[in-house]
């Protein structure tokens, strides 16, 4: 199985799929950690975290995967949702807590 | 030619009315991502071509224009993507 065949089946995994820079307790990175915040504050406790920094093909592969240069990546139901601002922009405006309404994920 | 020229440069092709663009690297020096050379940046760019297209796509447009800036002195990148009218929206409610 190639490296965009196992973040494929990744991503779907769980409802709430996050890449990113350490781990929601111990974040490596700013961007990293005001997404695994901004999940926290909307009371998403089932988070299937991946730690790039832990496995070099993952942490290019997913670069690939979603045509986005950047880590974090936050998937919703297999769905590429998008990185720190957007995701902050989302929480902002509403529009993640209501994609969250429905999982269960809390 | 500095990071900003070079940054500046690739983005003209998406017709900004308005591109500011900070660099926040100092804020970042000696935390792992800075040592390999990239630059963490914050950036505002407001033009017409955003109108009609989600955040998304709006950032995947500005990651296609930095092309392999991105992998190369770019490390982090904050993106305000706006059309001429969201900013206008954006300035006024600033005010009120």
């Amino acid at each position: 199985m190639n490296i965009q065949d196992v973040i494929r089946e990744q991503v779907s995994s769980a409802p709430v799929v996050l890449y990113m820079k350490g781990t929601p307790q111990f974040p490596q990175c700013g961007f990293s950690a005001t997404v695994a915040q901004i999940l926290k504050h909307c009371g998403v406790t089932k988070i299937f975290a991946v730690n790039v920094l832990e496995n070099d093909a993952i942490r290019q592969g997913i670069k690939e995967f979603a045509n986005w240069p950047t880590i974090p990546q936050l998937y919703i139901n297999g769905e590429f949702v998008g990185g720190c601002d957007i995701v902050r922009e989302m929480y902002e405006n509403g529009e993640l807590q209501q994609m969250l309404a429905d999982l269960d994920v809390q | 030619m500095s990071r900003i020229d070079a940054i500046r440069q690739r983005l003209a092709i998406l017709e900004p009315l308005l591109l500011e663009i900070e660099d926040e690297s100092a804020l970042h020096a000696g935390h792992a991502g800075a040592r390999s050379g990239g630059g963490h940046f914050r950036l505002t760019i407001v033009a017409d071509c955003f109108s009609g297209r989600n955040t998304v796509a709006r950032h995947r447009m500005i990651y296609d224009a930095l092309g392999e800036l991105m992998r190369t002195n770019i490390h982090a990148l904050a993106i305000r993507a706006l059309t001429a009218d969201e900013a206008k929206l954006s300035t006024t409610r600033k005010e009120t």
